[in-house]
């Protein structure tokens, strides 16, 4: 146990001084590891909980994404159906299916091939699934048509994917450090901006759905009206500013996905905040065909299902460019023209979860952590080396190589170091004792047990490794259990605890034999001194 | 130099002798620690119930806590809680969770935000909605579950199935006392929570493990000695390494509930209490008789009655010379 060959000793020295060096790059300001290559910049990342922050775990509306897959099923069976002159009545959306009943029996064959068309095979990860996206059944003349969850599921995906890149667009328009934006799960988004200290703004910007059309206001009653009996079958009610109601139609003119830019500016005559806008240029010709046809009457700019203003045509708009007026702030003006840069989220986002730390906690947490490092760290040290005197200090050396090495580890992996996880690593100053206990102990029975000192030095490690390689495995796989199942902080706290244990491991198993063995051959000691 | 020497050498404490008083003591406590859970219950935090937590500060001179009160109060937001936190002007606020789902919680907070103002500053804000409240208490019990169930597979495989039945029975015997201790002092349970009881499972695991390590190589030296007397042995025998191991964990944890603020209070907290206390306890007092009632060694023994004659351990405590038994 006590015999290394000369490159057998250089490897493990070598191996931990590599991994030790690994953390300088955490000891020097970011500007200056900037500087350096690239593979020496990599260092560990302090968790929101240490440097303050946002975090916002966002929800896509399953039930919205549905909803709009059944509209605009139910719209394509309507085409299809037109299209190949089959006569129906009762089509609907019922529950979680559109129905449709055929008049004519003979129909029925071919509306269910012409429908059946609607049904395209879904991708799997390795080519097609074998799922298609609707089930069409059909029953005594009527036809059902259901949206698999499968194809549900892929449309969530779907929504998110274009989420994440709409959510990016905002938030680097307000200009936020290093956000990150990630998928969780299937419907979820996670947002994490550090620094960042109150989220109002940004809940607010990634609360809305930025749906912008322009439509026509329905003058044939009024909202009153419309509201009390009912609104004619192509509008609808909708709410404005200060609690006014409007009549609007459903057909929508143009909508924001025409836009191509937006900006924030001031009404030349009033000077009120407004946001000024330009179409592409079918949108362009969309808008100046609609004016055209109009003028005189007012239309709606509809944000969210809500009017922001109802203007009345003065003169066509054929230069595919206007402006939005509407008791705005400079603040929500400059908000407004980000979303309609960043473009509509394809469904509404909730907020399911929010954490946010301010940056006076996050550094007294910091301070707080290296407090109780240090205390421990001494603590432990003088203990150690009461305990077990010149064996102590060979532990305390031992250990002080391990938090290094968790440090460099943590470094090499990026991790993220969060409170709990220097709570991690204080406890892995008890595991690596552990480990020196065991052996030291193990050693002074086999000196009792009338063994020499070199052979009771010589038999202690060899019974004593094999106990601290099963006890650590049950706390090792606590810890993998922890980051598997753990959130944030938490899950810090299993990274630097596992990653502990290992480092513990290696330094018993390499380290502490190698200055024992150094220490045996330089001293050839008779008697062993704990 | 002298050095510190806590256990002298060579103890012989008759820990066997205990368990007849130790697993009803045991039983007792564990039948106690359940029913503080089902009927003191659990101070469970935002992580599981949903809610919303907010630590703010004062920016001049200490809370004045009435006045918030009133303040949040006026906001008619169900039922909440200020609490001093660590300094006179540090306010620990909690909301319970909104009617409404997930978007009433972040309304909860905007009006907070209006109603203390510009006063303080908002030093920890946390917002659980209903759906992840939900998710992570499931996923904070499956991963306890997990992780016995893991623990348990690897030492079957390393030991004998009795080796990892006591040691499963032993701990979760630690890891009801440690819920009893939770719901006694009313501590938060919250995620962190689930690391600390994760932890504790893991250590005094450890603890148990080292034992049943020298066990098992004592079964294998000695196939005569009776299993009381092979028991007491090996417990003493690695005594002065539970102890000096453990002082040291308590230091580390000392220090840490001493320093390490008031965020990691309750994890500390927690882990001291089943870790020191509990888990030690548990590998000398529980997981090493409960061998013998799982019939360890019974089969080497055959016919030979629970109380031994007198022990013939006494000369075999220290290892016969010579004998390298090397696994």
């Amino acid at each position: 146990m006590l015999f290394f060959t000369r490159w057998k000793a250089a490897a493990i020295l070598l191996t931990a001084f590599f991994v030790c060096l690994c953390a300088v790059p955490n000891f020097f300001p970011e500007s200056t590891v900037k500087r350096w290559p690239s593979w020496a910049q990599r260092h560990i990342v302090l968790g929101l909980d240490l440097q303050g922050g946002s975090h916002l775990l966002l929800q896509v509306d399953a039930g919205a994404v549905r909803k709009e897959r059944l509209q605009s099923l139910n719209d394509d069976v309507l085409r299809v159906l037109r299209q190949a002159r089959i006569q129906f009545t009762g089509r609907a959306i019922v529950g979680n299916a559109v129905q449709v009943h055929i008049t004519r029996d003979t129909d029925v064959d071919n509306a269910l091939a012409k429908l059946g068309e609607l049904s395209t095979p879904l991708a799997g990860i390795l080519g097609a699934s074998g799922q298609r996206s609707i089930d069409v059944t059909a029953n005594a003349g009527v036809i059902t048509l259901t949206p698999t969850d499968a194809a549900l599921t892929d449309r969530i995906r779907q929504a998110v994917d274009q989420s994440i890149q709409i959510i990016e667009r905002r938030v680097n328009e307000l200009g936020l450090v290093e956000p990150t934006i990630q998928r969780e799960g299937i419907d979820r988004i996670l947002v994490q901006v550090p620094g960042l200290q109150d989220p109002s703004r940004l809940k607010e910007i990634l609360g809305k759905t930025a749906k912008l059309d322009f439509r026509m206001v329905d003058q044939s009653m009024t909202a009153e009206q419309a509201a009390e009996s009912r609104a004619p079958q192509d509008s609808e009610v909708l709410d404005g500013e200060g609690g006014a109601k409007y009549l609007i139609e459903k057909r929508v003119l143009v909508s924001g996905a025409d836009l191509v830019d937006a900006q924030p500016g001031f009404d030349q005559r009033t000077s009120e905040p407004i946001v000024s806008f330009r179409f592409n240029s079918s949108g362009a010709r969309k808008f100046a065909e609609a004016t055209q046809a109009n003028v005189g009457k007012p239309f709606a700019i509809v944000l969210d299902n809500k009017v922001i203003s109802a203007p009345v045509i003065r003169e066509p708009i054929l230069g595919g460019s206007g402006q939005i007026s509407g008791n705005f702030t400079v603040q929500s003006a400059n908000d407004l023209a980000i979303l309609l840069r960043a473009g509509a989220l394809p469904a509404p986002l909730t907020i399911i979860e929010e954490r946010t730390v301010g940056p006076g906690l996050g550094q007294d947490s910091i301070t707080a952590g290296e407090h109780a490092a240090y205390a421990g760290a001494a603590l432990v040290i003088v203990f150690m080396f009461a305990t077990y005197g010149l064996f102590g200090l060979f532990a305390n050396i031992a250990v002080a190589v391990n938090i290094a090495m968790i440090f460099g580890v943590l470094s090499l992996l990026s991790a993220t170091l969060t409170l709990p996880g220097i709570a991690g690593i204080v406890l892995t100053v008890g595991i690596a004792v552990d480990s020196n206990v065991l052996i030291y102990e193990r050693i002074r029975e086999e000196v009792r047990g009338g063994r020499s000192a070199i052979n009771a030095i010589d038999a202690g490690f060899s019974r004593a490794l094999a106990t601290i390689l099963d006890s650590n495995i049950t706390t090792f796989i606590a810890a993998a259990v922890l980051f598997y199942i753990g959130t944030g902080p938490v899950r810090g706290f299993a990274v630097t605890l596992g990653i502990g244990i290992l480092t513990s491991l290696f330094t018993a198993f390499t380290l502490t034999r190698l200055i024992m063995a150094y220490w045996v051959r330089m001293w050839r000691p008779r008697t062993v001194p704990i | 130099m002298r050095l510190l020497r806590i256990v002298p050498d060579d103890t012989k404490f008759d820990f066997m002798r205990f368990r007849r008083i130790s697993f009803p003591i045991s039983a007792l406590l564990s039948i106690a620690a359940i029913a503080l859970f089902f009927f003191h219950g659990l101070n469970f935090g935002i992580d599981f119930i949903g809610g919303t937590l907010m630590e703010v500060q004062t920016k001049a001179g200490p809370a004045d806590l009435a006045k918030m009160r009133t303040a949040i109060g006026g906001l008619k937001l169900g039922d909440f809680q200020l609490q001093e936190f660590g300094a006179p002007n540090d306010v620990l606020i909690r909301i319970s969770e909104q009617p409404g789902g997930d978007e009433a919680q972040q309304q909860a907070v905007q009006k907070v935000r209006e109603a203390l103002g510009d006063e303080v500053d908002y030093r920890r804000v946390e917002v659980v909605g209903p759906s992840v409240s939900t998710e992570l208490l499931a996923y904070g019990t499956i991963g306890l579950v997990m992780a016995i169930g893991a623990i348990l597979i690897y030492l079957w495989f390393r030991f004998e199935w009795q080796f990892a039945l006591g040691a499963m029975i032993a701990n979760v015997h630690d890891l009801v006392l440690t819920v009893g201790f939770m719901s006694l002092t009313h501590i938060d349970f919250d995620l962190t929570s689930i690391a600390a009881l994760l932890t504790i499972l893991g250590y005094s695991l450890n603890d148990t493990v080292v034992i049943y390590d020298r066990i098992r190589e004592m079964l294998r030296r000695y196939k005569r000695m009776s299993m009381p007397d092979l028991l007491n042995v090996s417990i003493n025998a690695t005594l002065s390494r539970s102890i000096v191991t453990h002082l040291t964990v308590a230091i580390s944890l000392l220090a840490l509930l001493l320093f390490g603020g008031q965020a990691i209070h309750s994890f500390t907290a927690t882990m001291m209490f089943g870790v020191v206390l509990v888990g030690t306890y548990t590998s000398v007092f529980i997981a090493s008789p409960i061998l013998i009632y799982l019939g360890v060694g019974s089969g080497r023994m055959e016919g030979a009655p629970e109380e031994p004659e007198p022990p013939p351990a006494a000369t075999a405590v220290a290892p016969p010379q010579r004998s390298r038994a090397r696994r």
